[in-house]
């Protein structure tokens, strides 16, 4: 299988700190990967920037896919959930890339609607007002919602966080479903149990990229230890391009050696 | 006094008062809707603010025009409120201030330079005028313009109805899937300010939200969906404006303000009976049946 989306000497900076740090790699077509590492390892920002939220201030990304073909869910998304709107009329909007913002919702989309609804274990649940569903049942909504999105690549941002054992149970089971469709499934996860039992491939990253390749190898007691060093280290000069940062790794593309230099000097 | 002259005779016997009611019922269709998804937006006291923001533009209107012209204090209000929308988007979006931060400064700066301006020619009464409005003394062309900035405002709503939802509701979700929210968010904008514009020659600039923002209160206080909250809202104001207009004729009672006074005293009946209000907090309904 080929490389879907690759990440050449990618550099995401915040105030010119970088958060994300000349990473280089590729994400194969109809992969499942885990992004793994400790807080402020630049995980959301990786995941923003490939969804073209961030600008990258170094490297680049590369790929042939459309806007539609993403479905993003971000972590605490800035979800107004006292909106007055229907579980149903959310899911619909998953229909985007058909209806656009002016098309009718037609048979087709209520039905595909109806079947995503009953895939996350929410049949009959079409009228209720988002505002009286738990934090579970909500995170399942947004599931549905992708289901209907129907898009290539999905990105999730820590879709398990605060959600109850049995939903996360449900949702990865929405995961592994993808996965069997050939999409390509990147996720944000901090459980490394979850991140083992359920994700082929990974990627460790603690600013820069630790490892990049095969779960089983990338989570090593070392790597897991290193990536905790690194992401210490790095909070105190974290203004400081380190010559060896870029170096490629163990499942990453083997891309030329990036040139030293300050983030967006 | 029988039931026509209470509340059908003050309307049938003068121009004044059915041009009145008729821009009131206008303001209501347009500004419910309207105050609805301000306040979804968490944009309450922005739209005040924004009211405040019209002034400046009103008032040179009013020099230029040399009397209290609607038409010419209308559009210098639609091109002030516009500037101090967009320049505290601007300021927002490029510096730390947070909107409501930056939207607050323009708009005290604003309503500053308006009363000034006022002041430098007009009279005191003519500064009463502006800032509360004289809906007895609405024309043919006021009339006209107020109707044709509701017919525009209900229109445009329902045609980019699905994006406004969505960026209200998830915004995040609309940038991911390209649909341009800061457009739908600019067009909204311009309908608040075309709907404070119509209102501000009723109300004055004071109360130009009074009609948007308490009948949408109200209607959030009793409706669960969308397209009930909005129609509830309109409603409100509707029923605000009649019976305002109404009791200021028997009482001799200045009408914009009474206008707003009778939405306030919905508002407060909603907030004690309404299902999520003071009296069904205290006296809750038994858990079990019977």
């Amino acid at each position: 299988m080929s490389a879907l989306l690759t990440l050449d000497n990618l550099t995401v900076t915040y105030d010119r700190h970088p958060a994300v740090h000349h990473v280089s790699g590729f994400f194969r077509a109809g992969s499942l990967t885990a992004i793994a590492g400790p807080n402020g390892a630049g995980k959301s920002t990786l995941m923003k920037a490939i969804m073209g939220e961030l600008r990258p201030a170094e490297g680049r990304l590369q790929h042939r896919l459309t806007r539609s073909d993403f479905g993003y869910l971000p972590q605490a998304a800035d979800i107004n959930r006292r909106f007055p709107i229907s579980v149903l009329d959310t899911v619909l909007l998953g229909a985007w890339r058909h209806t656009g913002a002016f098309k009718a919702n037609g048979a087709r989309e209520s039905r595909r609607a109806d079947e995503a609804l009953a895939a996350v274990g929410l049949g009959g649940f079409e009228r209720r007002p988002i505002g009286s569903l738990s934090a579970g049942q909500f995170q399942r909504v947004l599931f549905a919602r992708l289901l209907l999105q129907d898009a290539k690549v999905i990105l999730l941002d820590e879709p398990f966080t605060a959600i109850d054992a049995r939903t996360t149970e449900d949702l990865l089971g929405i995961v592994a479903r993808w996965h069997g469709e050939g999409r390509t499934v990147i996720a944000v996860l901090h459980d490394l149990e979850q991140v083992r039992t359920h994700f082929p491939e990974t990627l460790l990253l603690a600013r820069e990229c630790i490892a990049w390749g095969p779960t089983a190898e990338v989570m090593s007691a070392d790597k897991l230890l290193k990536a905790r060093m690194m992401a210490e280290r790095w909070d105190d000069g974290a203004g400081v391009c380190e010559p060896q940062a870029g170096s490629t790794l163990p499942g990453a593309s083997r891309s030329p050696k990036p040139s030293i230099s300050g983030p967006a000097a | 006094m029988s039931a026509y002259d209470l509340l059908i005779a003050p309307f049938a016997d003068y121009g004044f008062m059915r041009r009145a009611l008729v821009a009131c019922l206008c303001l209501a269709l347009g500004s419910g809707p309207i105050g609805v998804f301000l306040m979804l937006r968490r944009m309450s006291l922005m739209g005040d603010a924004m009211s405040h923001a019209v002034l400046p533009g009103a008032a040179i209107g009013y020099l230029v025009a040399g009397s209290l012209s609607l038409t010419a204090m209308g559009i210098g209000g639609l091109i002030a409120g516009l500037s101090v929308a967009l320049l505290s988007g601007v300021v927002s979006r490029s510096t730390v201030l947070q909107e409501d931060a930056s939207f607050a400064s323009f708009y005290l700066a604003s309503l500053a330079l308006g009363v000034l301006i006022v002041s430098l020619r007009g009279s005191n009464i003519d500064l009463l005028h502006v800032l509360f409005g004289t809906i007895l003394a609405i024309d043919g062309p006021a009339l006209a313009l107020i109707g044709g900035i509701t017919s525009v405002t209900l229109l445009t709503l329902a045609i980019v109805y699905r994006p406004l939802v969505a960026e209200c509701f998830d915004p995040g979700f609309l940038r991911a899937v390209g649909g341009r929210g800061p457009v739908y968010h600019a067009l909204f904008l311009l309908l608040v300010v075309l709907n404070m514009v119509a209102s501000f020659q009723a109300l004055g600039t004071l109360m130009a939200v009074g009609l948007m923002m308490l009948p949408a209160a109200i209607a959030q206080l009793w409706a669960r969906s969308l397209t009930a909250m909005m129609a509830l809202a309109a409603a409100a104001a509707a029923v605000s404006g009649y019976v305002g207009l109404i009791a200021s004729y028997h009482l001799e009672l200045a009408s914009g303000p009474t206008i707003i006074m009778t939405a306030a005293v919905i508002y407060g009946f909603s907030i004690l009976f309404s299902p999520s209000g003071f009296a069904r907090r205290l006296f809750p309904r038994p858990h079990l049946a019977g």
